[in-house]
């Protein structure tokens, strides 16, 4: 039997999906007035414990939430829990297949739990990965990477789409500079190569150095 | 490394556009800015159109070279590699044209529909 083709223009975004919910989320973090920021980098950069931080510092200044993403367990959860700041943890293996990073239905979920309205700013800790999240809107006002000076100077190169989609580079622990071979002059012309001036702010979640200028950068932009 | 949960998407799009009709061909535009590997994709495309009505077709991917166009001096610049740059002044002020796409262009299907 002669089947004739028939052909039809769709013009349909493969995330339009994914982007129509992470604009949901967005009006519910306009009408509660929250500043939201999705926080990413690899495993191990330093994003739980420079969290750990800012908590310590903003405390009773500004109030913030966590959504921290993991594949598994509640562990950065839980090294929050002493702050007694409004957080939810969403693993992406219970329920969403495991994947490797945040979406904007996963961020959906862990909502619910959350007091929008009770808090200025929400930092969503993304899974740690270095390729995945960049790809998908969660409804965020801001992107903040973590770099870890331990990761070498050619990241940026060899990961281009997370650093072109980082607002603030935070450059984590320069305590080790003195016991590394980094060179950290090489990395942020890598850095400007992809993303060109985008702001930066070294730190070290060991000895808190940076932290301060991380938490007024947090709080000029929350407009609190 | 999520060409997989692309695949997915690709194929729900394909299959709600397709109304019911079987679907012989997709195609796909797929920046060059995005973390897309084409293999990969039409790998994962294959596993998941198993058992939809967008089963066997063909995935006809076509890669977009990036482009920018230059904030300071005007120019349009095709884009082959980082730093993304201006080819007539070198500047770094982009206005990325093309590049980063990734959506679902147009379907071949079928003309009798499967089911009603």
């Amino acid at each position: 039997m002669h089947r004739t083709a028939v052909k039809k223009v769709v013009l349909e975004g493969v995330l339009d999906a994914n982007d129509a919910l992470a604009e949901a989320n967005r009006q519910q973090f306009d009408h509660a007035g929250n500043f939201v920021v999705n926080m990413m980098s690899s495993p191990g950069a330093g994003k739980t414990a420079l969290l750990e931080h800012t908590l310590d510092r903003t405390l009773g200044k500004v109030r913030i939430g966590v959504l921290e993403g993991d594949v598994q367990t509640t562990l950065d959860a839980d090294r929050l829990a002493r702050f007694h700041t409004p957080i939810v943890q969403v693993n992406t293996d219970a329920g969403f297949g495991g994947e490797c990073h945040l979406d904007a239905n996963m961020v959906r979920s862990g909502l619910a739990e959350l007091p929008l309205h009770d808090i200025d700013v929400l930092v969503i800790e993304n899974v740690g990965n270095l390729v995945c999240p960049a790809e998908f809107k969660v409804g965020e006002d801001a992107r903040v990477m973590v770099y870890s000076i331990t990761e070498g100077e050619e990241k940026p190169l060899k990961y281009p789409l997370m650093f072109r989609s980082a607002d603030l580079v935070l450059v984590n622990k320069v305590d080790l500079l003195p016991h590394l071979h980094f060179d950290l002059e090489l990395f942020l012309r890598n850095l400007d190569a992809v993303n060109p001036g985008v702001e930066r702010i070294l730190t070290s979640a060991a000895t808190g150095e940076g932290v301060d200028e991380w938490c007024s950068w947090l709080t000029e932009r929350a407009g609190v | 490394m999520h060409e997989l949960a692309i695949a997915g998407h690709v194929v729900d799009i394909a299959a709600r556009h397709a109304d019911g009709r079987k679907v012989t061909k997709v195609y796909l535009k797929v920046g060059h800015l995005r973390q897309v590997v084409p293999s990969a994709l039409s790998f994962s495309f294959d596993l998941v159109a198993q058992g939809t009505p967008v089963e066997d077709a063909e995935l006809a991917l076509e890669e977009v070279p990036a482009a920018g166009l230059c904030r300071d001096c005007g120019t349009e610049s095709h884009l082959k590699t980082f730093p993304l740059q201006c080819q007539s002044c070198g500047g770094l002020d982009l206005e990325i044209t093309q590049g980063e796409e990734l959506y679902v262009e147009s379907l071949e299907m079928e003309e009798a529909r499967t089911k009603t």
